[in-house]
């Protein structure tokens, strides 16, 4: 195997397509150029910037350096509700108790720094028998199934 | 009072199992502190003093007899036989191992219980007015909709790192007991001109080091975009919260930086992109959960006479009781300040009383209250008498509610890591000298309130006489200030110059008393007079 | 003199190095020498304590020892408020030693 950077290692994956592998470019550098098909958010980016180009994208990554700053979520799920479609990926210091609130919020492959211990990822993603809230899932919210019908 | 279905069962099981994972994982080595402590915090698992320590939740301030008698039960069987109730409504055992966490967890879970989110970096439990759903004077009762926000806000998989905590306080009479406009976002649920009910939104307050109230954000959200409303509310400061210093990081300060307009402004913007997103539940649901919040059967036509013939009762019934709304009923506070004890603290027995006690009498209903007593909300005035005599038998029958006595203390440096100060003993010796000098009757309603440190879990700021413990070159000391309120009349509190030791303050309060007796006018209670004259008088008795 | 102090990671309870492991009880602690903190490190890796961190004491004539700091003696004897929960419920004098 050559040498890749760690963060390029994408360990689970929720998509059929084939992996970007273009380098994600940060923000600033994206949108001064028009040709850029990969971006990555840093925490203190404001998403709602690649709103006019979603459909350009085809892979946002979303740095968390300190698994403790949520504002990624945030910037995922603001980018699903406002229909992008391309690969989110949560890249940086991913952890296993993250990963199901990450999904939730719209992320499709995940990248983390060290590598997770796979069961234990696993029975992170499917931790939830149901949630409480609707969010950038598809899952039926609780109070959805309460009032089905 | 609210039940579990299968849903919410299967959420809290499933908390537990996660919980009891991060445990076997930290235990064998594959957590470091670092990542560990972010997940047992927001499990209420905190590091103290002696030991773990545990925090419950109680959502709004609601609990019955079986949840009640499980507190007992945990307290006796892993830890050592008492609780420590709070400001939060909640209660926290200060002796827990971290080997037990999961199956104490498992315990309340058999009793619709846990410890979700009572610390962390996330939405916390939702606080309420302790007497809802009884209170003579609410508009409604504010449970259903805290238990609706409840609901949203548990593993709410956005804002489960959100900058700092996050505290929501519900309410729905004009009264506040629950020092609404002190919480990160406080909601007064209420009428509008055409009987539509909704949500006022106040954000940005709060205690600790910078204390704040809150200002109204929005006057009116209608009631079916609650929690809309809401996160559009988390998502603003979830994106601009400030990240680079953790004594910045809360709404408040985010709220005092933009300025009140320009974060509402993003608030109301993002609030509109968020009513297209479905996140609102349907009506039915806050239709469903309103159901579990009938009225119990009240007696009708029951009279409101009561004997008054033994004075120690009547002394009681004078201060411990508060209005119905139903004839012939009152709710009832147990006090657990007794002249000398440990404010908020109750043993394991008392617990299975009080446990028994709202079975037999308040429709088994209980309530955990900010000021770090328990409530019976629907009590008989029939019943009154026997209940006291049980409750006076058992250490609890102490008429002190709203004086002096009654005062709240954190559990400072006898238990915190963070105090700098005890907090414990200086309660105690200002209970025992107002007990002594016979003044607190006279005094009438006068909140003490004590932290051990600037974090102020004690609401000194909110003390109509407050207390904090400093450190002095490595010696307690306590500053002294007055003028707080969190009712509706909501106010922080002035220091009044260079703090006491611990004997020191003591003999300060009981000045400032003395002055207050002294110019006190018609009907003033200790904060109206300290309003009207200021500071000065009382600086002049303490300095001189 | 410097002593090393922690929680024990089960049990949460309040722990001092002695050189060799930890002890429940102060008067068991030693001088943390001057390579403290790799004894913390190693500790703390092995999980035999949490968060340990070097704290100031005096060692008395009888060898007991005293931390400088009020925190530090009360987390050595137990909460001032509640002589029965402390170690020395026996010792009138123990909480007045504290303070
Ligand atoms: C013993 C363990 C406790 C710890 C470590 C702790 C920690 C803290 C901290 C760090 C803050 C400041 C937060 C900030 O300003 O950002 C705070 C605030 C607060 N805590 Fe505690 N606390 C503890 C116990 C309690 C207890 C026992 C109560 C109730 C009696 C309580 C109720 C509160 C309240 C009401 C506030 C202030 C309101 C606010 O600004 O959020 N805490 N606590
Ligand atoms: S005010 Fe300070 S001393 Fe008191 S409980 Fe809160 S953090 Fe601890």
């Amino acid at each position: 195997m050559t040498e890749t950077a760690p963060e390029n290692h994408v360990q689970f994956r929720f998509r059929d397509d084939a992996q970007v592998s273009d380098p994600a470019v940060t923000v600033d550098a994206f949108l001064g150029q028009t040709n850029a098909a990969a971006v990555r958010i840093e925490p203190g980016d404001d998403a709602r910037q690649l709103l006019p180009h979603l459909d350009r994208i085809a892979l946002v990554e979303v740095n968390f350096p300190a698994f403790t700053d949520g504002r990624g979520y945030s910037a995922a799920r603001l980018l699903r509700e406002e229909g992008y479609q391309g690969e989110l990926r949560a890249v940086g210091d991913v952890l296993i108790d993250q990963l199901s609130h990450m999904k939730r919020c719209g992320f499709d492959a995940f990248a983390p720094d060290a590598p997770l211990n796979e069961e234990d990822a696993q029975a992170a993603f499917n931790r939830w028998p149901e949630v409480y809230q609707s969010a950038a899932d598809d899952r039926q919210p609780i109070w959805a199934l309460r009032h089905k019908g | 009072m609210y039940q579990y279905d299968q849903y919410d069962q299967a959420m809290v099981d499933a908390r537990v199992a996660e919980f009891r994972d991060q445990c076997r994982r930290r235990l064998e080595g594959h957590l470091t502190e670092d990542q560990f402590k972010p997940l047992r915090l927001m499990n209420g698992l905190y590091l103290q003093l002696h030991a773990y320590m545990l925090r419950v939740a109680v959502p709004y301030g609601t609990l019955n007899s079986r949840q009640m008698h499980m507190l007992a039960d945990i307290a006796d069987k892993y830890d050592r036989g008492y609780g420590h109730f709070t400001t939060r409504q909640n209660i926290q055992y200060n002796w827990i191992k971290l080997e037990d966490a999961a199956d104490i967890l498992a315990d309340l879970s058999k009793v619709e219980m846990h410890a979700i989110q009572t610390s962390g970096n996330c939405i916390r439990n939702i606080s309420s007015d302790h007497f809802s759903g009884a209170a003579a004077d609410e508009v409604i009762d504010p449970r259903p909709y805290a238990e609706l926000m409840r609901q949203w806000s548990s593993f709410h998989p956005e804002f489960s790192y959100l900058p700092r905590k996050f505290k929501f306080c519900v309410i729905a009479s004009e009264k506040d007991r629950a020092a609404m406009r002190l919480h990160d976002i406080g909601i007064r649920i209420l009428k509008n001109e055409k009987g539509e009910v909704g949500a006022r939104f106040h954000v940005g307050g709060g205690m600790g080091r910078t204390p704040m109230i809150s200002p109204v954000i929005r006057d009116f959200v209608p009631v079916d975009q609650l929690i809309t409303y809401a996160e559009a509310c988390l998502r603003v400061y979830n994106r601009y919260g400030r990240r680079d210093n953790k004594y910045k990081a809360r709404i408040k300060i985010l709220v005092h930086e933009l300025g009140k307009e320009e974060y509402t402004r993003q608030v109301e913007e993002e609030f509109q992109h968020l009513l297209d997103q479905g996140v609102e539940p349907p009506y039915a649901e806050l239709e469903r959960i309103k159901a579990y919040f009938a009225d119990p059967a009240f007696e009708e036509g029951l009279s409101d006479d009561l004997d008054l013939s033994d004075p120690d009762f009547a002394l009681w019934v004078k201060t411990n009781t508060n209005p119905h709304k139903q004839a012939g009923y009152v709710s009832a506070v147990i006090s657990l300040k007794p002249v000398g004890g440990i404010p908020g603290d109750a043993t394991a027995e008392q617990m299975h009383l009080i446990a028994d006690l709202a079975k037999d009498y308040s429709f088994d209903e209980l309530r955990v209250m900010h000021t770090q007593n328990i409530g019976l909300p629907h009590v008989k005035k029939a019943d009154l008498y026997a209940i006291w005599q049980k409750l006076d038998a058992a250490g609890l029958g102490t008429a002190n509610l709203d004086q002096i006595g009654d005062m709240i203390a954190c559990p400072g440096l006898d238990y915190c890591s963070l105090a700098n100060a005890r907090s414990i003993p200086v309660a105690q010796k200002i209970s025992q000298r107002f007990d002594k000098n016979g003044k607190s009757a006279a005094l009438g309603e006068l909140k003490l309130k004590i932290s051990g440190c600037i974090n102020a879990c004690g609401h000194h700021h909110a003390g109509h006489i407050g207390i904090l413990g400093v450190d002095r070159k490595g010696k307690e000391n306590y500053q002294l200030s007055f003028g707080g309120s969190e009712g509706e009349d909501t106010s922080l509190a002035k220091i009044t110059g260079p703090g006491f030791d611990e004997d020191g303050v003591v003999d300060a309060v009981d000045k400032a008393t003395d002055v207050y007796l002294r110019e006190r006018q018609d009907g003033e209670r200790f904060l109206d007079t300290y309003r009207r004259i200021g500071m000065a008088p009382f600086k002049e008795a303490l300095y001189d | 003199m410097k002593i090393l102090t922690g929680n024990d990671l089960k049990s949460g309870a309040v722990v001092w190095w002695t050189g060799k492991g930890w002890s429940i009880h102060v008067d068991d602690a030693v001088d943390a020498g001057e390579e403290w903190e790799t004894v913390l490190a190693s500790e703390e890796a092995e999980r035999r304590v949490n968060v340990p961190y070097a704290v100031e004491a005096e060692q008395r004539a009888d060898g007991s020892i005293r931390p400088a700091h009020i925190k530090e003696r009360i987390r050595a004897l137990g909460p001032t408020v509640r002589a029965d929960l402390t170690l020395k419920p026996n010792d009138p004098d123990a909480i007045a030693e504290v303070v």
